[in-house]
């Protein structure tokens, strides 16, 4: 059963990702994408980690690409349905995979096969290996355990990956200092976008500050139709 | 066959959970919002659907009180012509009414319907990312109203499409940055866990039982809390586009918005969809809010004990009373509450519920290591005043920058 879905998955990923490059509208090759993401997603699920398929899900399918077809849409895609692709670009889809290829060989050949089968076992023999500074009563060896109070009593049936736990643990106390530092980056890059994107001089998305410069724009000058904004076209109308 | 077994609880718990529960009170919540905005706007409402005895030659119809209406709406949108305008994307335009019902039917698998029935849980997938699956899950039904507003090839579509695409983005920051500080509170990620936690100890909202009883932590906790149910339940009314909100098919600006060439059951499927996130939003409020199929009280442990294996049912029971009673709750909203401007809205989202939210997070984190231990009062103290010169500082800076701008603008004009 599980190598059924795993194939069905693994289908959905490449025939999204074939999408994206054939498809020559791009809210076809966008949705491809989300396709292929959400095959993704479903291939972490399947490995058990289900806390970063479904971040896989939720980051990239449901906010980043929001945002790529937000911006696709509102761009005139008959110039781009009609574009022609030449010879090098051909040459360029044919070269870079092949490059990708030979640096994924030895990447994959050096990948040690040696894997045990995640169940009750693998679980308790996980955790006994666990950081000593992990109390008993945690989560992570509750689940790891699958008893109640942490060390005693294991019990191979009951025991779960407790993935979220594990991750959090991880980014809290070993990795602590370079998230903080990551949180301060993107909030540097947000005030900075705010600051790109914010108009300097009179705030335009302001209906009332729109007809207020318009009126003033319009009595300073003698200019009869002053073509600012639909407010200032409607007022000068009825004047 | 015994690995058919798990096979077929699955499928059973699927089909009924999905299609014999979920998809009846669909239909029949469109119905409750025609009677229920009959009765507030004082008129009758749909009332005389039932069954035509008078076609077989009986002198009386029997009409239930219009209790068939769904059955014939849906006859009536499967009959309609199906017509697609020449000049829409075709592909799209059929795939956008299925993008908008498919994510909301499958978030309401990590929900619990109810505690354990023989030895089962209610629940269709007990996972332990409950309410991050029905997020990046819900997150995926921003898709269908957008790419019908473009598939639609229509300018009235397509503000629709937009306004939907932005207003459900800025709506999911809010809905996710409310939630953390309940999290927080429970230290679990499974819904179940969540729910029975609550069963035990009080609901969210109400935590007035259980072995502490009212303590000074849980009272203190109390009123992030009830913020967070406060942006929560908004948002949830902005992200299925419900009014006040529901600007993407704004009749007074956009005709039909972005099912204005919609027609038949495709249409029907955008209405259905509508519905579906109404009651995926209420479940998820209830169970994270509200106890969940919590009977409340303390009675959960007697029932699980008088009725045994049937206590399953007496609790999905409970849940789909507080389940309607949301949507009734959702309805009225709808027809009492005016629409609101755009700008506001955006107002609202981005000024007033993520900025809210952010500090309702650090006064739960604040409340938690202070009621632990962790925290000494001279800390407390230090962390309360360094916020509140921050805040003051900061806001005295966002004033003299507005007045600034606002001066130099008079000077250019």
């Amino acid at each position: 059963m599980p190598t059924i879905l795993f194939y069905l998955f693994a289908i959905l990923m490449i025939a999204g990702g074939i999408c994206v490059v054939v498809m020559k509208n791009p809210v076809s090759s966008a949705m491809g994408m989300i396709g292929s993401f959400i095959g993704l997603a479903a291939l972490l699920i399947g490995l058990n980690a289900y806390f970063v398929g479904t971040l896989q899900v939720l980051v990239y399918a449901g906010a980043i690409m929001v945002l790529f077809i937000f911006i696709i849409m509102l761009l005139d895609l008959k110039k781009e349905e009609g574009k022609e692709y030449g010879g090098s670009s051909v040459a360029a889809s044919i070269i870079i995979p092949i490059i990708f290829i030979l640096i994924m060989i030895p990447v994959l050949s050096a990948v040690n096969k040696d894997f045990t089968k995640l169940d009750g076992h693998a679980l308790n023999a996980a955790a006994e290996k666990l950081d000593k500074n992990i109390p008993a009563d945690s989560h992570i060896r509750k689940a790891l355990t699958g008893s109640s109070d942490g060390s005693k009593n294991v019990d191979p049936n009951k025991a779960t990956l407790p993935d979220v736990n594990l991750i959090g643990q991880k980014l809290f106390t070993e990795y602590n200092f370079p998230l903080q530092i990551v949180g301060v980056l993107l909030l540097v890059a947000t005030i900075g976008c705010v600051t790109l994107s914010k108009k300097l001089h009179g705030d335009a998305t302001d209906p009332d500050e729109d007809q207020r410069m318009a009126k003033t724009l319009a009595k300073s000058t003698d200019i009869p139709k002053v073509t600012i904004t639909a407010n200032a076209e409607s007022s000068d109308k009825k004047a | 066959m015994e690995a058919l077994i798990p096979i077929i609880i699955i499928l059973a718990k699927v089909i009924g959970i999905t299609f014999v529960l979920t998809l009846p009170i669909i239909a029949y919540s469109v119905y409750a919002e025609r009677r229920f905005a009959a009765i507030i706007q004082d008129r009758v409402g749909p009332n005389r659907t039932g069954i035509p005895l008078t076609i077989f030659g009986l002198k009386k119809d029997i009409s239930f009180f219009g209790l068939l209406q769904p059955l014939a709406d849906g006859l009536k949108f499967i009959l309609k012509e199906d017509f697609v305008p020449s000049h829409v994307n075709k592909f799209f335009f059929w795939l956008a009414p299925a993008l908008t019902m498919v994510p909301a039917l499958v978030t309401l698998s990590v929900v619990p319907f109810g505690s354990s029935f023989f030895g089962e849980k209610l629940v269709i997938a007990d996972v332990s990312v409950g309410p991050l699956m029905i997020f990046a899950v819900a997150s995926l039904s921003v898709y269908g109203i957008t790419i019908a507003g473009w598939a639609s090839n229509n300018k009235y579509s397509f503000f629709g499409g937009v306004r939907s695409c932005a207003q459900m983005i800025s709506y999911e920051i809010a809905l996710g940055l409310s939630v953390i500080p309940v999290l927080m509170h429970f230290g679990d990620l499974n819904l179940s866990n969540i729910v029975a936690e609550q069963a035990k100890n009080g609901w969210l909202l109400l935590p007035l039982w259980g072995d502490e009883g009212l303590t000074t932590e849980r009272l203190l906790l109390w009123f992030p809390m009830i913020i967070s149910f406060f942006i929560f339940t908004i948002s949830i009314f902005a992200e299925t586009n419900r009014m006040p909100f529901d600007l993407p098919e704004c009749e007074t600006e956009l005709v039909g918005g972005y099912h204005t060439e919609y027609s038949s059951m495709k249409f029907a499927l955008f209405f259905l969809g509508e519905y579906a996130a109404m009651i995926v939003g209420s479940a998820l409020i209830v169970t994270l809010f509200l106890g969940g199929w919590s009977i409340g009280f303390g009675a959960d442990a007697w029932v699980i004990e008088t009725c045994g294996n049937w206590a399953g049912l007496i609790h999905l029971g409970v849940f789909l009373v507080k389940l309607v009673a949301f949507i009734l709750f959702f309805i009225l909203i709808r027809w009492t509450v005016p629409r609101f401007r755009y700008d506001q809205l955006m107002k609202l989202g981005w000024v007033v519920f993520f900025e809210l939210a952010l500090i309702n997070i650090l006064i739960t984190a604040v409340i938690m290591t202070w009621t632990e231990g962790n925290l000494s009062n001279f800390e407390l103290g230090a962390t309360i005043a360094g916020v509140s010169i921050f805040s003051i500082v900061m806001f005295y800076i966002a004033k003299s920058l507005e007045k600034m701008l606002a001066s130099d603008a008079k000077k250019e004009a």
